[in-house]
């Protein structure tokens, strides 16, 4: 039963894939933006942030699941 | 693994500090306790602060007027012209969960690792969110504003009622939950020197980005509401 338990949070936790290559792609984006213009670094960086806190929120449902099925079905 | 599920059955279990005994004893959790704390610790400070204000300022003057002006540039440029009466609440949002977050370095138990305070904080924010939206509305188009850009959408406007506070609240939960379990991992596999690098970026970077983060979305929220 442990076993099982433990894949599923590591079944669960696998979302955090999806935000870091979210968090990649739009980190990558805004490098070159700013490099391109580096004026608009302010309006980027709140842009950037934005993101990347909405593409994490992803991988922190995940994160909370795990815990809730370690925690629920221990 | 049974130690490691114990643990963090405990550390998401809300405490009881004390129980006023009043009808039947009301329990006090831990979380109000340190928020209590937290409260005094800001409302001294500002005390201290604004005492002998002057208008050619001295050195803590301008400090504190360095930060207040940055605090209004920063959320006022999200929430827009409209919406600088409710920026003394962002900010106050903004310092407080700051606090909460980098309290534990102290040894107290940070308030927003309890998922009740989060949820108080993120059902704040939607009803701050909403009443701005009446007050610049009036009643009529805020009930329209749901049926906006399209009528076939409005279910879903009605649902991010829900949803939006909902993801704040797990959001800065899960985050502060999340870098106390990491943390706690890092001291099982190494309890020396390891932990301390690490502690500065999930303690007060992760702290600070996600009290930013709390009120960013909060204001972006608000400024979206009140928008004419």
């Amino acid at each position: 039963m442990a076993t099982a338990i433990a894949i599923g949070a590591g079944v669960a936790v696998l979302t955090g894939i999806g935000a870091g290559i979210g968090i990649g792609i739009a980190t990558s984006k805004a490098v070159e933006s700013i490099a391109r213009q580096p004026g608009a670094k302010g309006d980027i960086n709140k842009a950037l942030l934005l993101g990347c806190a909405l593409a994490e929120a992803t991988a922190v449902y995940g994160l909370v699941i795990g815990i809730l099925i370690i925690l629920v079905l221990k | 693994m049974e130690n490691l599920t114990q643990e963090l059955l405990d550390e998401l279990e809300c405490k009881t500090a004390f129980t006023i005994p009043v009808a039947g004893g009301i329990p006090v959790p831990v979380s109000v306790v340190v928020t209590w704390i937290i409260m005094a610790v800001i409302m001294a400070a500002t005390l201290i602060f604004v005492r002998n204000l002057k208008i050619v300022p001295t050195k803590p003057q301008t400090i504190i007027e360095g930060a207040v002006e940055w605090l209004y540039n920063f959320l006022g440029d999200i929430v827009g012209e409209n919406g600088r009466e409710y920026i003394p609440y962002l900010g106050t949002v903004l310092i407080y969960i700051g606090i909460s977050n980098i309290i534990g370095v102290f040894g107290l138990t940070p308030p927003t690792k309890d998922l009740n305070v989060t949820a108080a904080l993120a059902i704040m924010s939607i009803v701050l969110i909403q009443v701005a939206s009446i007050r610049s509305k009036g009643v009529k188009r805020w009930i329209r504003s749901f049926a906006e850009p399209a009528p076939f959408i409005a279910p879903l406007n009605v649902m991010e009622l829900v949803i939006k506070p909902l993801s704040l609240c797990m959001r800065l939960f899960g985050n502060v939950l999340g870098a106390f379990v990491v943390m706690e991992l890092i001291k099982i596999v190494a309890p020396a020197v390891v932990p301390i690098p690490l502690s500065l970026y999930f303690d007060f970077f992760d702290g600070f980005i996600q009290a930013y983060v709390f009120v960013f979305l909060t204001s972006l929220f608000l400024q979206e509401a009140i928008e004419e």
